[in-house]
């Protein structure tokens, strides 16, 4: 694997970090499934794409992406709270309804940023290539959210979200707004995911209405995953494990694409894509079982 | 002890994958494709063929890296990301994704697209006549006004043209658009008919029954995937169905005026070699798909009783029966 496919992988990790991140609210910490992300994803492409190219600059473009994405999580909670509507199936309605949504956002299927100017321009002006500083970046930004994430985790609004997760009757009957905290955290979750699509349309030159397909997945990976390598105890592990998960399914992908010496073909990537990451999964329990015995 | 035996694990791994790529050839060529498709795998096809037919075949003389984003965007960032860092002599990029993605990983690596209708509103070039950077390509915006005159010479009696299309699909809203434009010519009024998943044709076509006096089906990948259904709800209701591509003929549709995907690709594959002979890709003008054919299907056109006279035979380079 070459330094530059390494590198790719990274950043791409770190984008998908966030989503692993906004997952990690809405199903570890308020225990909602929520598949509204392979809506908000796009969306957030979508909409900080449309705005760049309307002549706005980037970073009010992709703020505005995150308040979309905020938008799209209050909808869900919204049907799932007010008009009772099983929280899995609020989520899939708001997916659908975002396809169109982000079609009529984009007037047409795909807006390309190649040349435009994007949040990531005036790194240019750094010296270095762009495959190097984009990762540094992109990664510094997940850091910094993950701190403010962990941050409001420990505060008074954060401990009310994790309690209506684990338990929302004991919540309400301490006194805790429950519908208020799903409210906050499903926005809060979905303003990530649409941040990942937007700093994801810009690095990649296009936005695109397919390109949500699979988010849901992929983020899940990066949760579950992370959490078989790290074992997270604390809140600020538990967010460290999202952002390993995702670089390491990154990584794993890169190296699928470099698998063609085993005789594997373009056509089995999936397949060794899943089998990496089952191996990533089952390898270290492995090596404990062997220590213990 | 655990995760140092994980870091270990992907350390072999990394250095497995490593050893295995490394090789000496003397032309490269990387592929990168958004999705498995037949009109795509005719396409790829074309461009070895023609690679191949001057020397070049894989291992003798040249070194090919095909990767596939089996639908996936992330997956074709980071292929596009793996090609800029194993530097191939020229990348060619299947599909307008694809070749945003490369176009986006490098600056300096030759690029070849194909099958992109739009290069210049997918920023791919600056102007077809001179792109400038370093990507060019063949560009296949779908001749809609001979296929619109096909309708009117082999159905006359057709005003209410159906249009079966996915919304999300950029080159499909490109063609209905153009259809659109260019229907009140030929005195046909477009009735559109939306399908965004493959599973939502066969409703969209049934929901084009009594509004429409026949049926096209622009190039769009997804429609296509399901033509089967609108096939059926055509030879059911008597109404003929027009394909945007060739291929979807011989799958039950009354004719169609299209590219010869192959061919493209030979043509595609002709830009290519004179990039890897050195030619720069800013300099050579973006090449429209030149080659058109006809293709008809006696039987669809038995079952639902149209006639075709035969000069229109005669024209035909594939009649299926």
């Amino acid at each position: 694997m070459s330094l530059f496919a390494f590198l790719g992988a990274l950043e791409l990790g770190f984008v998908y970090a966030l989503v692993a991140l906004g997952v990690f609210l809405s199903f570890r910490v308020l225990q909602f499934p929520d598949l509204t992300v392979d809506g908000s994803f796009p969306l957030g492409a979508a909409v900080a794409a449309s705005l760049i190219v309307a002549g706005l600059d980037p970073w009010t473009s992709t703020l505005a992406a995150c308040a979309a994405g905020a938008a799209a999580g209050l909808l869900t909670a919204w049907m799932t709270l007010r008009l009772r509507i099983l929280n899995l199936l609020a989520s899939i309605l708001t997916m659908i309804a975002l396809y169109s949504i982000n079609l009529r956002i984009m007037g047409k299927p795909n807006v390309a940023l190649l040349g435009e100017s994007t949040v990531l321009s005036p790194l240019a002006a750094l010296g270095l290539p762009g495959y190097v500083l984009t990762p540094i970046a992109f990664g510094v930004l997940v850091l910094v959210l993950k701190w403010l994430l962990d941050r409001f985790l420990g505060s008074e609004l954060g401990l009310a979200m994790r309690a209506t997760g684990e338990n929302p009757r004991m919540a309400r009957a301490n006194g805790i707004a429950t519908a208020r905290t799903t409210l906050v955290g499903m926005a809060l979750s979905n303003a990530l995911v649409a941040l990942a699509g937007a700093l994801f349309a810009q690095s990649q030159g296009s936005a695109d209405v397919t390109m949500g397909v699979g988010t849901i997945v992929v983020g899940l990976a990066a949760v579950i995953g992370g959490e078989a390598l790290l074992h997270p105890r604390t809140v600020a592990l538990a967010t460290a494990a999202c952002i390993l998960g995702s670089l390491v399914y990154r990584v794993l992908v890169a190296l699928a694409l470099n698998a063609d010496f085993l005789g594997l073909q373009a056509q089995d990537l999936n397949l060794i894509t899943a089998v990496l990451v089952g191996a990533a999964l089952v390898l270290p329990r492995l090596g404990r079982g062997r220590a213990a015995a | 002890m655990k995760p140092s035996l994980t870091a270990r694990s992907l350390l072999a791994a990394l250095l497995l994958a490593a050893g295995g790529s490394a090789g000496a050839a003397d032309k490269s060529v990387a592929i990168t494709q958004i999705v498995e498709h037949p009109s795509l795998e005719a396409i790829r096809q074309g461009v070895l063929d023609e690679l191949a037919a001057q020397g070049l075949k894989p291992g003798q003389g040249l070194k090919l890296d095909y990767q596939n984003a089996q639908g996936n965007p992330a997956t074709a960032a980071q292929i596009a990301r793996k090609f800029a860092g194993d530097r191939p002599d020229a990348i060619v990029a299947i599909t307008t994704p694809s070749a945003q993605a490369v176009a986006a990983a490098t600056r300096d690596i030759p690029v070849v697209f194909v099958t992109v209708t739009d290069p210049i509103a997918a920023r791919l070039v600056k102007s077809l006549e001179r792109p400038g950077g370093n990507v060019t390509g063949t560009s296949d915006a779908t001749p809609i006004a001979e296929q619109l005159a096909l309708v009117r010479e082999l159905t006359p009696q057709v005003r209410r043209l159906g249009v079966i299309y996915n919304p999300g699909e950029v080159n499909a809203v490109a063609q209905l658009e153009r259809a659109r434009a260019e229907g009140a010519r030929f005195g046909l009024t477009v009735v559109e008919s939306a399908a965004p998943k493959s599973s939502d044709v066969l409703g969209a076509a049934r929901a084009l029954v009594g509004k429409a006096d026949a049926i096209y089906v622009p190039v769009d990948n997804t429609v296509v995937s399901a033509l089967e259904a609108v096939v059926k709800v055509g030879l059911e209701a008597k109404l003929p169905v027009y394909s945007g591509d060739t291929d979807s003929v011989a799958r039950g549709t009354l004719a169609s005026l299209g590219y010869d995907y192959y061919a493209s690709g030979r043509q595609s594959g002709r830009m290519l070699l004179r990039v890897l002979n050195g030619e720069a890709p800013g300099s050579m003008p973006v090449e429209r798909i030149e080659k058109l054919e006809l293709h008809l299907n006696l039987k669809t056109a038995r079952v639902i009783g149209v006639e075709l006279p035969a000069a229109v035979r005669g024209r035909a380079a594939k009649l299926i029966d």
